[in-house]
C-alpha cells in the first residue's frame, strides 16, 4: 500500500524540529551568515532536540527502534527549512555516527557510540570531499597504504571539512590501495602529518565552520578502519547520504517558496499583489510541484533504503533532482522578490547561495 | 500509518497479464494503426471485452455502500498502474478500451440506481462491446468549460431534454454512438443566464434521432483513437437521462454540476498522468536497449562531470519520469484513502505531460537517423506523448490549479 503520513512519532519529531527552525534557527540566521557563526546556545539548542540520539537503536543506547533514513529525511528538511549551514552544524556528529552504525564493527560500535548519547555533541567530524574540480566519491585521491608494521599511512588532501578545527576525531575517507575500495579511517584530531588549514571561504554556508585537511603520511592502526577487517561498503553509505543530502535541499527549498509566496501576495504593483499575475503565479506553481517531486523522490529512496535494500539508483537520482530543483527554486525565490531579494536583508539571496553548494556537495557524507 | 511505497503483491500479479497483452498485442499492431488512421485495434478490443465486462459487472452488481466499508483501497492505485502498462503498449490503442471509463465515473458519481441500471448494464454483458464518452469541449470552450452553448430545453409537453449544440474532441464519440450500444455523457446548459450553474450532464445513447458524428479528426498522435466532432439538432432525450438535479440557482445542493465535472478531473488527471508515463518508459527503455548495443552503458553513481552529454540525457529522462511517477503514485493513492487530490491530481497531471513531452522528444535526438525513421516506434511515441499535455486539462489550465491552490486564490483572484 502507498502511503505517505508519517508515524505520528515521525510527526512530532517533524513539529518539533519545525518549531526550533521558526523560533529559533531563522531569527538568528541572517546575523549568522554575515558574522560566519551561529551563536552557541542554537546550536546546542539543535543539539539538544535530540535527533541523533533518537536514531540510534535502544540496544546501542538510544532511543530508536532501528535506525531509519526516513525518519532522517523528515528530521533534516525541517532543520534546513531554518537553515541550511546550522542544520548542517547540528548533524555533523552524524557524519561520524551514522557511518558506525552502518558499517562499524560490534567493538567499535560498542565503544564509539556513547559518545553522542552525551548532553553535548562530540567534536568528531568527516572528511570526503578533495580540493580538486573532478572529485568523484568513488575515486579519491586520499590514498591508504600499508606500511611494513600493517598500519595504515593516509596521504592526501580534503577539503570542507565542517567543524575540523578543534575536532577531537576524524573520519577520514580514501582510497585504499590494498583492498581496492573505500575506505573509512579515524584519525585523531592531534595526529602527528594531520594539518588543518585555513577555514574554507564559501559562496554559501557562511556560518559552518569548515576547513582544508592535509594528510602527510599519517598513520592509523587497522583497529582505526572502519569495518575492521572488511573495510566498509561505500557506495551503501553514500546512499544514505545522498538521500539526506536530497532532504536537506527540500528544506531549504521549502523556505524559499513559503517566503516568495507571502511576499508575492503582499507586494502589489500595477494596482494588485504580484501574486495574482500567471507570471509569477505559474513561476511559484511550478516550484511547488518541484519541491513535491524531489521530497516524494528522497522519501522513496529512504523507505527502499529502510528496506534493507540496495537503493544507490534511487539515491542518486534523488539528490540529483534535488540538487537542481533546489536552484530552480531559490532562483525562482529571487526572482519574484526582484530587485528586494537581490538585497542581503532578505533570506532569499542566502538561500540561493546555500543551495547551489547541493551541486558540489557530491557525496559530503551527512548522514 | 508510516510512509511506504509498497505496491501490494496481488496487484503486481494482477498485472502479468496486461502486462502480457502490451507486449504480445499491442506493440505488434502498434505501428500498422499508427500508419492506418482510425483502423479499430480489434485484437485489442475483443481480448479486453470478456474481462472488462467481468469487471464492470462485478462493479455494477456489487451491493451499494461496499465500497465505503472496506476502507483504504487500492482501485485507484491500480488503475493508474494498468494504464501506465498499457499505454507503454501503446496509447492509442489503450484509449480503445471498451468500458464507459469517463461517462461511467460521472454515471457513479451521482447517477441513481436506476440510473446505472439503464446505462451502464450494457458494460457489463453481451458479445459486443460498448463504449462510453464525455462530450464537453466545443468551438468556443476549450479549457474554458463554464462557456459552453449547447442547450438543453425541457420540453414539458413529452418532459423531454432537447438538446442543441455541437460538441468536439470527444474521445471514443464514434465508438460509443456508431459502432456500439454505447453512451455519451453530454454537458448542456440548461440556463445560459446562471453561467456554471446551469450546466448539467445529460446521457446520451446511440441511436438517439437528432444526434450525428459529423467528423473524426484525423491527428498528430494516438491515431488509433478516434476523436469525434458531434451535432445535436433538437437531440430528444427522456427527463431521466438528467444526471443529478436540474437544480440552477443553488449550485451546492445539486450533486453534480459544474464543480461535479471539475471533480472526476480529479479522478481522471492521474490516469492521463500514468498513460503519459507509460508512453515516456517506453521511450526510455528503448532508448536504453540501443544505446547498450552501441556499448553506451548509465550508470548512476558518478558525478556529472564524469558523464557523457548523453549520459545525462538519459539520466535526465529517468529522474523526470520518476518524479512525475511518484507524484501520480501519490494522486492516485489519496483517492483511495479517501482523501481530497486536487492539487495533488493537478501536479501530476502538469508534471508528466510536460515531462514525456520532453523525454520523447529527447529520445528521438538521442538515436539520431534511426530515431527519427517509422522503423521504429519512438516518432510515434514522441507523437502520443503529446496530447497528455493537452487533454484533461493542458499543462497551463492544471499550473492555473496547482497556482490558486497553494496560493489559496479563487478564480477570481487568479485568472
Amino acid at each position: 500500500m502507498i502511503s505517505l503520513t508519517p508515524t505520528d512519532e515521525q510527526q512530532m519529531l517533524v513539529e518539533t524540529v519545525r518549531r526550533f527552525s521558526a523560533e529559533v534557527v531563522r531569527p538568528a540566521a541572517h546575523d549568522a551568515d554575515e558574522r560566519g557563526a551561529f551563536p552557541e546556545r542554537v546550536v546546542q539548542t539543535g543539539w539538544e532536540l535530540g535527533i541523533l540520539p533518537g536514531s540510534i537503536p535502544e540496544q546501542l543506547g538510544g532511543f530508536a527502534e532501528e535506525y531509519s533514513a526516513i525518519t532522517g529525511a523528515l528530521a533534516y528538511e525541517e532543520l534546513a527549512y531554518g537553515d541550511l549551514a546550522l542544520a548542517l552544524q547540528v548533524m555533523t556528529p552524524a557524519l561520524v555516527a551514522v557511518p558506525l552504525l552502518l558499517a562499524g564493527t560490534d567493538e567499535q560500535r560498542a565503544s564509539g557510540i556513547e559518545q553522542f548519547l552525551d548532553g553535548a555533541p562530540p567534536a568528531v567530524t568527516a572528511a570526503l570531499l578533495e580540493p580538486a574540480i573532478s572529485f568523484d566519491p568513488l575515486q579519491p585521491k586520499t590514498l591508504a597504504t600499508l606500511d611494513d608494521e600493517g598500519c595504515y599511512l593516509l596521504n592526501g588532501s580534503k577539503a570542507y571539512v565542517p567543524l575540523a578545527d578543534g575536532a577531537t576525531s576524524i573520519l577520514v575517507y580514501a582510497w585504499n590501495a590494498e583492498a581496492g575500495q573505500v575506505d573509512g579511517f579515524f584519525v585523531a584530531g592531534d595526529a602527528e602529518g594531520l594539518t588543518i588549514g585555513p577555514r574554507e571561504k564559501l559562496m554559501g554556508l557562511r556560518a559552518l565552520p569548515m576547513n582544508r585537511l592535509a594528510l602527510d603520511n599519517v598513520r592509523v592502526s587497522p583497529a582505526q578502519r572502519l569495518g575492521g577487517e572488511a573495510g566498509i561498503d561505500f557506495p551503501a553509505i553514500l546512499a544514505h547520504s545522498r538521500v539526506a543530502l536530497a532532504a536537506l535541499a527540500v528544506g531549504v527549498m521549502r523556505a524559499s517558496l513559503d517566503y516568495a509566496i507571502d511576499y508575492a501576495k503582499e507586494r502589489e504593483q500595477f494596482g494588485a499583489p504580484i501574486a495574482t499575475k500567471q507570471a509569477i503565479a505559474f513561476m511559484l506553481a511550478e516550484c511547488a510541484i518541484e519541491i513535491d517531486a524531489a521530497r516524494l523522490m528522497a522519501w522513496e529512496a529512504a523507505w527502499k533504503l529502510d528496506q534493507g535494500e540496495d537503493a544507490s539508483k534511487e539515491a542518486y537520482l534523488a539528490k540529483e533532482y534535488a540538487a537542481k530543483a533546489a536552484l530552480t527554486v531559490t532562483d525562482a525565490a529571487v526572482q519574484t522578490l526582484g530587485g528586494h531579494g537581490y538585497i542581503r536583508e532578505h533570506p532569499v539571496e542566502r538561500w540561493l547561495r546555500d543551495a547551489r553548494g547541493f551541486a558540489a556537495f557530491e557525496g559530503l557524507a551527512i548522514v | 500509518m508510516a510512509i511506504s511505497f509498497n505496491i501490494p503483491e496481488k496487484l503486481q500479479q494482477g498485472l502479468q497479464m496486461t502486462e502480457a497483452v502490451a507486449k504480445a498485442v499491442m506493440r505488434e499492431e502498434s505501428r500498422k494503426l499508427d500508419e492506418n488512421e482510425h483502423q479499430r485495434p480489434a485484437t485489442f478490443i475483443s481480448m479486453m471485452w470478456p474481462v472488462l465486462r467481468e469487471q464492470q459487472k462485478r462493479q455494477l452488481d456489487r451491493p451499494s455502500g461496499e465500497r465505503k466499508r472496506e476502507g483504504p483501497g487500492s482501485f485507484n492505485l491500480n488503475m493508474v498502474l494498468t494504464f501506465e502498462i498499457l499505454s507503454w503498449g501503446d496509447v492509442g490503442q489503450m484509449l480503445c478500451l471498451p468500458t464507459a471509463l469517463l461517462a461511467g465515473a460521472a454515471i457513479e458519481a451521482v447517477g441513481t440506481p436506476e440510473q446505472k441500471e439503464r446505462f451502464l448494464r450494457r458494460f457489463a454483458e453481451g458479445d459486443a462491446p460498448a463504449w462510453g464518452a464525455m462530450a464537453m469541449t466545443e468551438p468556443g470552450a476549450g479549457s474554458d468549460t463554464s462557456a459552453i452553448q449547447t442547450t438543453a430545453t425541457l420540453d414539458p409537453a413529452t418532459n423531454e431534454w432537447v438538446l442543441n449544440g455541437e460538441k468536439i474532441f470527444c474521445t471514443n464519440g464514434k465508438l460509443a454512438l456508431d459502432e456500439s450500444d454505447g453512451i455519451v455523457v453530454v454537458w448542456a446548459t440548461i440556463d445560459r443566464s446562471a453561467g456554471r450553474a446551469g450546466m448539467k450532464p445529460f446521457v446520451v445513447e446511440a441511436d438517439t434521432p437528432g444526434v450525428t458524428v459529423e467528423k473524426v479528426e484525423i491527428k498528430h498522435g494516438i491515431r488509433a483513437s478516434d476523436t469525434a466532432s458531434i451535432v445535436f439538432r433538437d437531440a430528444r432525450i427522456p427527463y431521466e437521462n438528467l444526471l443529478g438535479s436540474a437544480e440552477v440557482r443553488r449550485p451546492e445542493v445539486t450533486t453534480m454540476g459544474f464543480k461535479g465535472a471539475m471533480a472526476t478531473f480529479d479522478a481522471s488527471r492521474p490516469l492521463i498522468a500514468a498513460s503519459a508515463i507509460g508512453v515516456g518508459r517506453a521511450a526510455l527503455e528503448f532508448v536504453k536497449e540501443k544505446l547498450a548495443g552501441e556499448g553506451i552503458k548509465i550508470p548512476y553513481d558518478q558525478p556529472y562531470h564524469n558523464l557523457s552529454a548523453v549520459q545525462r540525457d538519459v539520466i535526465e529522462m529517468e529522474m523526470q519520469l520518476k518524479a512525475a511517477w511518484l507524484l501520480t503514485l501519490r494522486a492516485a493513492s489519496l483517492i483511495d484513502h479517501g482523501l481530497q487530490n486536487n492539487l495533488e491530481a493537478s501536479m501530476a497531471k502538469t508534471k508528466a505531460g510536460k515531462a514525456v513531452t520532453a523525454i520523447t522528444q529527447k529520445a528521438v535526438e538521442l538515436l539520431g537517423p534511426l530515431g527519427y525513421s517509422r522503423e521504429w516506434l519512438v516518432e510515434k511515441w514522441m507523437r502520443d506523448a503529446k496530447i497528455n499535455d493537452i487533454y484533461e486539462g493542458t499543462g497551463q489550465i492544471n499550473t492555473l490549479i496547482v497556482a490558486r491552490r497553494i496560493l489559496g486564490y479563487g478564480s477570481r483572484e487568479l485568472r
